[in-house]
Formats: C-alpha cells, sequence, structure tokens
C-alpha cells in the first residue's frame, strides 16, 4: 500500500494561509456539535487544551489519562518558559521573525506554512493564558517580564519563575475540569491506550486498559485525538517522566498511521550528569540559565583545582569563543555537541569528569544573589538537593541528555495523520520544529494545536459524518483488537523469564545513546541495527513480569512500553541511516565540516521521511515529502 | 550504605495490610530515596516476590505523583522536598525507616504506597478556574498586576496537588490544598468575577471529602513548596465574606 502524502498546505501568501484556510474550511454548526463524540488522549498542554476547547465549543468530550489525574502530564516540568512574538520588549520582534527563528532553527526541516501558523497564534496562547490566571513574571510596572532562550536575539520568551510549564498546564487543566463540571467533557483516570481501533480505513476509537482493575475496554467516536508526547525514553535515561512512553502512537503507526522523521531527537544541553549506574533519569536544569551562566571547562585536561581555585587565564569559555554572536545562547544542538566534545576530549569536570561547568559568579557579582534568585531560585533549590553542592558559590556541572523528540507521526496542516479521523497534537506529532526545535517552543506548540488549531479544523473533518452514529463498541473491529490487547497483556505475564523489564530497557537505552544519540555513524547504526532486534526476541521470552492482570500491576504496564519501544528503536536507526546529512538534532559524522559543525544536504534531503508499517520491523515503507521553502532562503546555518 | 526497610504492604482496598520488614545492602549515598526502592524492587522480582507498588513520575519534584510517610513524616526528613528529590546522604548508615501510604480517610488506598486522591480534581472542578472560554482573552497587558500580587498568587499556584498537607494532618484536613488553589485565583483581578462563588463551592466540596482545620500547622512543615499557612486563613476570610456577598447575590435575583 502506498500512501500519498498531501500536506494540505493552503494556497496564498505565507501571511494570509491560515486565515484563507480557516474560512475555506468546514465548520459544524452549533447545534451539531454535540452529535459528535471526540476521544482526547492524553491530558498534558495539547491534550487538555484541546480537550477543553472541544467542550466549550459544544463537542462531546471523552479523555484519557494514565494518569492519577491529569495535572501530572509531564508538560509539568517544564521549566523555562513560553515564546510569542509580541514585540513587548521593543526589540525588533515580529510573527515573521518568530516564524523565521523558528525554521532556522529547526535547520531547514519543518512545513513554513505551519510554523508561520505557530508564530501567529502564540500571541493568543499568552492571552488566553493571563486570562486563565496564570501568574507569569511580572515588572515593578505590573506588565509581563521576558527572557532571552536559545537561537534567539530577541527576548520573546515568557515565564513563570521555573515552573512555567506547570503554571500552563494547570490552566490547562483548569479550563480542563471546568468542562467537566459543565458536563462536556468525561475524563477516565489511570487508563491506558493500548491500541488504536481501525473500520473501513477511519479511526473508530481506542482500546485502553484500567491500570487499576485489569478490565480491558472499548470507546468509540467520530474522531480520535493522541496527545501523548514524546519518545525520548526510548535511551532509558532522560529528562522524560519515568511513565512517558510511545505506546499510543506506536500502536497508531502499527495500524496505519506514517511516523515522520524518528531520528530526529533533541539532546538537552544543559542537565545534571550522572552520578552512578542506579540513576533513573535525568533531571534538566533549564535553558534559561544560560541567559546569566557561563559554560566553561578548564583549559588543562589534567586540571586538579576546584573551580574557584581556576583563574580566567586556564579557562575556556568554549560557546563564547566558537560562537561570538550568540555565544551561551547558541542552540541546543550546537551547545550539545560542543559540550560533547569538550568532555570527549578530556577536559570534563566532576568526580566522573562528565560535565562541563555552568557558571554564575560574574552574573552574581554583577546584579547581586537576591536578582539571581529571584530568577532561578527553584532551579538552584533543585540542584543543591541533588548534588549537595550550592550553585551560588559552586558552578554548577552540567551535561546534555536526551529531552524531546521532533519525530512523531506524520499530520497534515490539518494535524491529521495518515489514517482519516485521526488526529496528532503537541510533541506526539512531528509537525513544527524540523530537525531541532528551540528552547520555549514547545509549549508554545502543544497549546497553539490544544487551544487555537485543532478545534478549528477537526470540523472539516467531522462536518460530512454528520447524521452518522459512533461504531458501536461490541462491533468485530473493537472486539478483534480487545482479544489482541488482553492476548498481548497474558502474553506479558506468562513469559516467566529471569530478567526484569527495567533490565532490557537499560539495554536498550545503552544501544541507542551509543549508536544513535549525539553522534551517528553508519556503522554503528548497522550494529544497532542488528543488536536491537536480537534483544527484542531475547525480551520476549526471557522478560519476567510478576502479579497479575487484575490488580494495579506497574511492572506489567511497563512491560508493554518496553516492548513498543524496541520496534521504535529500529525505525529511529533506519531513519538515521537513510538520511545521510547533519541537520539540527541528527549529526551523521560523515557529514561535518571542517571545523565540526552540521552540514546540510538541500538538494537531496530537503524532505520530510514518513515510514510506514509493513508488518516486518525491518523493513518500513519509506514515503517522502518533500519540503519547499518559498520565504526562508536556505543557508548554513551559522551562529558565529 | 546498609538500611532496614519496614514497608507498608496491602495488596488491596478491600484485604488487610501489615509492615514488612527487607534489609537493603549496597545502597549509594547518591542515590534518591524512590531509586533506593527501585533497588529493593529489582531484587524482590528477582526473588519471586511483587514488587512494592509506589506512585512516581517525573522524580523533579513537579508532578506531585510520588509521596509516602517516611518514619512518619511525609515526604520523610527534608523541608521543602518532595520523597523523589530526597537522597539517601540524608539518612545514617544502618538507619531502620518505615514507610507507610499517605494515611487519610479522604484518600482511599489502591495498592501498598498508592492512594486515591481524585478528590483534589473534584475540590478544582467546584470552581478551581476562571471562566474564559478558549479565543475570548483580551490582550494580556491589558491588566496590569502589580509584582507583588503576581509573585504572592504564584507562592499559592506553586502547589503540586501531592496530598501531604492531607497526611501529614491529624484531621486530615485539606485546608492548605483548597486555600492554595483558592488564593492563587482569587487574589488576581481575573479572579474576582468569581471569587465568592469560587470560595463557596471548593470549601463546600472540600468538607464532604476531609476533615476539619484545627491550625495544627503541620501542613506547611509538610509542604514540598512550603505554601505558607497564611493562605489558610485568607482563604477563611474569603469564606466568611462569600457567605454575605453570596446570599445578598440571590437576594438581588
Amino acid at each position: 500500500m502506498t500512501v500519498h502524502l498531501d500536506s494540505k498546505v493552503p494556497e496564498g501568501p505565507i501571511s494570509d494561509k491560515w486565515e484563507n484556510h480557516k474560512f475555506s474550511i468546514r465548520l459544524v454548526n452549533p447545534n451539531n456539535k454535540r452529535q459528535f463524540k471526540v476521544i482526547v488522549v492524553g491530558t498534558g498542554l495539547a491534550g487538555a487544551s484541546a480537550a477543553a476547547t472541544l467542550g466549550e465549543l459544544g463537542y462531546d468530550v471523552e479523555v484519557f489519562t494514565f494518569h492519577d489525574s491529569p495535572r501530572r502530564a509531564h508538560s509539568i516540568a517544564a521549566q523555562g518558559g513560553i515564546n510569542a512574538a509580541k514585540n513587548y520588549r521593543n526589540d525588533g520582534d515580529s510573527v515573521y521573525r518568530l516564524f523565521y527563528d523558528t525554521v532556522k532553527g529547526g535547520d531547514y526541516r519543518s512545513r513554513e506554512a505551519n510554523v508561520h501558523r505557530l508564530a501567529e497564534v502564540s500571541l493568543n496562547i499568552i492571552d488566553q493564558a493571563t486570562a486563565q490566571g496564570v501568574p507569569f513574571a511580572r515588572e515593578y510596572g505590573g506588565l509581563l517580564d521576558n527572557r532571552s532562550f536559545g537561537g534567539a536575539q530577541v527576548s520573546r520568551t515568557f515565564y513563570a519563575r521555573g515552573a512555567t510549564g506547570q503554571q500552563l498546564l494547570l490552566g490547562a487543566y483548569s479550563a480542563l475540569l471546568r468542562q467537566m463540571e459543565a458536563g462536556t467533557v468525561r475524563l477516565h483516570t489511570r487508563s491506558e491506550m493500548l491500541d488504536l481501533v481501525v473500520k473501513e480505513g477511519r479511526a473508530v476509537g481506542i482500546v485502553v486498559r484500567d491500570l487499576v482493575t485489569g478490565e480491558v475496554a472499548s470507546h468509540s467516536g467520530h474522531a480520535v485525538v493522541l496527545a501523548t508526547g514524546g519518545y525520548a525514553n526510548v535511551f532509558y535515561l532522560s529528562t522524560n517522566a519515568m511513565a512517558s512512553n510511545a505506546t499510543a502512537i506506536w500502536r497508531a503507526h502499527r495500524r496505519g498511521a506514517a511516523f515522520a522523521n524518528p531520528c530526529f531527537t533533541q539532546i538537552h544541553p544543559t542537565c545534571i550528569p550522572a552520578s552512578d549506574e542506579f540513576q533513573s533519569k535525568l533531571t534538566l536544569m533549564s535553558e534559561s540559565l544560560r541567559n546569566d551562566g557561563r559554560i566553561w571547562v578548564p583549559k588543562n585536561a589534567d586540571e586538579a583545582r576546584a573551580p574557584d581555585q581556576i583563574p580566567e587565564a586556564d579557562r575556556d569559555y568554549f560557546l563564547e569563543r566558537i560562537y561570538p554572536a550568540f555565544g551561551n545562547l547558541v542552540p541546543r544542538d550546537v551547545a550539545s555537541r560542543a559540550a560533547m566534545r569538550m568532555v570527549d576530549s578530556g577536559k570534563g569536570v566532576g568526580p566522573l569528569k562528565n560535565g562541563v561547568y555552568l557558571d554564575f559568579g560574574v552574573a552574581i557579582e554583577r546584579e547581586g544573589r537576591d536578582a539571581i534568585a529571584d530568577r532561578y531560585s527553584n532551579l538552584f533549590d533543585m540542584y543543591d538537593r541533588i548534588t549537595d553542592e550550592d550553585p551560588y558559590r559552586v558552578p554548577m556541572r552540567i551535561y546534555p541528555a536526551p529531552h524531546y523528540t521532533m519525530g512523531g507521526l506524520w499530520v497534515d496542516y490539518n494535524l491529521m495523520t495518515t489514517v482519516p479521523g485521526l488526529y496528532s497534537i503537541g510533541e506526539a506529532n512531528f509537525s513544527d520544529h524540523g530537525a531541532n526545535r528551540l528552547g520555549a517552543s514547545a509549549l508554545m506548540q502543544g497549546l497553539a494545536d490544544g487551544y487555537f488549531v485543532l478545534p478549528y479544523t477537526i470540523g472539516d473533518y467531522l462536518a460530512d459524518q454528520l447524521g452518522q452514529d459512533v461504531v458501536p463498541t461490541d462491533d468485530p473491529a473493537f472486539t478483534e483488537v480487545e482479544a489482541e490487547v488482553s492476548g498481548r497483556v497474558d502474553g506479558y505475564l506468562s513469559a516467566n523469564g529471569s530478567r526484569s523489564v527495567d533490565w532490557f530497557h537499560k539495554e536498550l537505552g545503552k544501544i541507542m545513546i551509543e549508536h544513535c544519540g549525539m553522534a551517528r555513524n553508519q556503522s554503528g547504526l548497522s550494529k544497532a541495527l542488528s543488536d536491537i532486534p536480537a534483544l527484542h526476541e531475547e525480551y520476549k521470552t526471557d522478560m519476567r513480569v510478576l502479579g497479575s492482570n487484575e490488580t494495579l500491576n506497574q511492572g506489567l504496564e511497563r512491560a508493554g512500553r518496553v516492548d513498543d519501544f524496541f520496534e521504535l528503536a529500529q525505525v529511529m536507526c533506519l531513519d538515521a541511516l537513510e538520511r545521510e546529512e547533519s541537520c539540527g538534532g541528527h549529526f551523521r559524522e560523515e557529514h561535518q565540516t571542517e571545523d565540526g559543525e552540521a552540514l546540510r544536504d538541500d538538494e537531496n534531503y530537503a524532505h520530510v521521511a514518513a515510514w510506514l508499517w509493513s508488518r516486518d520491523p525491518d523493513k518500513p515503507e519509506l514515503v517522502k515529502e518533500p519540503l519547499e521553502f518559498d520565504n526562508v532562503a536556505l543557508t548554513a546555518r551559522s551562529y558565529k | 550504605m546498609n538500611i532496614t526497610l519496614q514497608v507498608w504492604r496491602q495488596a488491596g482496598p478491600d484485604v488487610p495490610g501489615g509492615f514488612r520488614t527487607y534489609q537493603v545492602d549496597g545502597i549509594s549515598p547518591e542515590m534518591s530515596f524512590l531509586e533506593m526502592l527501585d533497588v529493593l524492587n529489582e531484587r524482590l522480582g528477582g526473588q519471586g516476590e511483587e514488587p512494592v507498588a509506589f506512585d512516581h513520575d517525573c522524580r523533579e519534584g513537579i508532578c506531585g505523583s510520588c509521596g509516602v510517610m517516611i518514619n512518619g513524616r511525609a515526604h520523610g526528613p527534608q523541608l521543602g522536598t518532595a520523597t523523589c528529590q530526597l537522597h539517601m546522604r540524608k539518612f545514617e548508615n544502618g538507619a531502620t525507616i518505615v514507610v507507610e501510604p499517605w494515611r487519610a480517610s479522604g484518600f482511599p488506598l489502591i495498592r501498598d504506597l498508592v492512594v486515591d486522591r481524585s478528590a483534589f480534581d473534584r475540590i478544582v472542578e467546584a470552581g478551581g478556574y476562571i471562566s474564559v472560554d478558549t479565543g475570548s482573552a483580551p490582550d494580556a497587558n491589558l491588566i496590569p498586576i502589580p509584582k507583588v500580587v503576581a509573585d504572592t498568587a504564584f507562592d499559592a499556584a506553586a502547589c503540586i496537588g501531592c496530598g501531604a498537607c492531607v497526611a501529614a494532618c491529624p484531621n486530615g484536613a485539606a485546608n492548605l490544598f483548597t486555600a492554595a488553589k483558592i488564593s492563587h485565583l482569587n487574589l488576581l483581578p481575573q479572579g474576582q468575577a468569581e471569587r465568592w462563588t469560587r470560595t463557596e463551592n471548593m470549601v463546600e466540596v472540600m468538607e464532604e471529602y476531609f476533615g476539619s482545620c484545627t491550625n495544627h500547622g503541620e501542613c506547611e512543615a509538610a509542604c514540598p513548596k512550603l505554601i505558607s499557612i497564611d493562605f489558610i486563613a485568607m482563604m477563611n476570610a474569603d469564606y466568611i465574606k462569600a457567605k454575605f456577598n453570596n446570599r445578598r447575590l440571590v437576594s438581588q435575583n
């Protein structure tokens, strides 16, 4: 089956596309909206904002989360901020500049029209969140404050201390609960989507497992929206929450949804380095710290002195040296690779020599401890709790860690996947960040999709289903998938092997970070592609899950998630192997400039690589969507 | 480090539970408390014993999923620190550590250390929002908010909904949680239109599930975000005013 990828990008000048599109797509009459049932999976920024807005519009919404409350979704952990082209600083920002910066920051591998729309609605997001009571940081005059973020030369990032994601999510969560009170939204907590149901080529519902009772049940709807986040936990150690997983999007992929650019993963430069082999996750220190912190390593690889004893002359502020124009605020991929090169050359700091310094000494001297505490106190406190070191006195130690995945389900301009009726929003789709996401753009995209894009575009699909009932859940389309899901669950419980699910997950993570992490090459990827299926086979026969299906069983939950990570890992490596260029977070060692910068190949790779499931994880089918750049000139990305 | 754990094990809400004692040797002081529980679970699995169930997710102290009683204190001995951010260096080598779930009638037990905190969502549903449909918001800078007001609202909004305040309270009261939610919105100009109905409705749903506050202050001491009980005073003041204001509104209708 060959799928033609129709991006459905509207005609017209870039700044008119979204306006024209909103006028040309079909609408659903307000009185008819309640006849349509929409299923939303996930309650992070994208899912909660979409479910709340669809409920406000009058749709009948059912929303699912595997957490005990919608407020737990991992969006809550985003620290630094959210971008918007408000130009409140009067520093030359505009919708066009945010659009331009995002396309450039993504290393010219995103769709221009989607990014421009994102920049347009960024203005509305700040207004909406403020009206909901999100306590953004303010200046003494009472107006909103901004800070700078990587990859931009203007201050356009709105923030709420170091907990912007939390505050924005609580805003979306409050809007969601308001709709529950109003009766337009029904919420299912501790319910995990384990499969998608497709009938006659359309998405008609989902199969979920109740994590407390083990019951496997079906839910049908006129459309299904996946807002289930990214897949960085394929690396085992990442900044994602422990339960973040790819099962919902991977199962949708196996039911026909194309998976786009799986190899585009982001390694975040400022995380606390691992301390020992028991490390269960890595903790991010917000990129906003790079506003005031200076990154350096000792010039001498044998340096043994404490950081405060090392004089200026013996320090290498390598980002300021190599990239004088952007300095410590270069984009994440550039900063991460520079830090990796320093550590690889033996100049790493800390007991395991696995970090670089992020030093606030100058900023504290210039502005005083209180000013710095006002901006970052919660981050400094968190660092202190984890490392037992006081960053007001001793420079932080940081190192890159897997953080965000730009790849995801392929979607058209309407955010619909290649399965009609199945939508994907937020980090779960691939749409706006190209090969590298700029800081403070994830919150922007999740909320743009959920509040301002999907609620309009979904009407275009629903309009022609007026008068049609949802497929009943006793239809064979549902019962067959339910039986498959129950079979999978029973299979995990009866494997009776000798090794824990976590052990296999760690092993998979080691393969992925070594061969498909910050730097990739042909031989490493080929090795990964033979090691991963072998480990997966071993997993199926030698895994150990104790307990039963009928009670809360966290080991069983993890077994299914790790199972799906194996197949996803394979297509990530295939995609990385296929893409013979370096761009953004995807760095192929064979393709670099003389001074080690990424070397793109616009002639052959200015496209979206979308993979289709073929029942054989070794041989998915590749379909390409060519990317056209009518507004932004493709140049070598330079931050020097 | 070597430690002895006494952990509450209970297979489900309807079966009796009890403490089990586990010896956990070879712990690194750099581990977090939850990583120590991971090690315990890995070893239990190897011996064919079901792992200890506990809620956790972000492990950065912000999602509010985790939380257990550690030696009788919610989230353990370190001030302003959620269980996931507590590290083993805070314990002595050879220590015995007692680990229990949150114990409050408002939080029924699900399994082992996992409890059901959905009553918190019911409180928020009753009014913990500002009614603004998507798209109807004016420009964000139209209403200046003094920095000190925004900062105080943030202090209240920092609540992570973990439930430690309820677990620490001798009465199992949820006043600190509810007060934080109410104060965040009642302090802001955007929250004024619904201030009195919000306060009355949320307090009354709170009282359906949780005990009454008698000003012990244990909640503030246990809160991983150090939210002040001053907010409870603000909530109480607003609740009394709400009773008058709401009645006046009714008489006007």
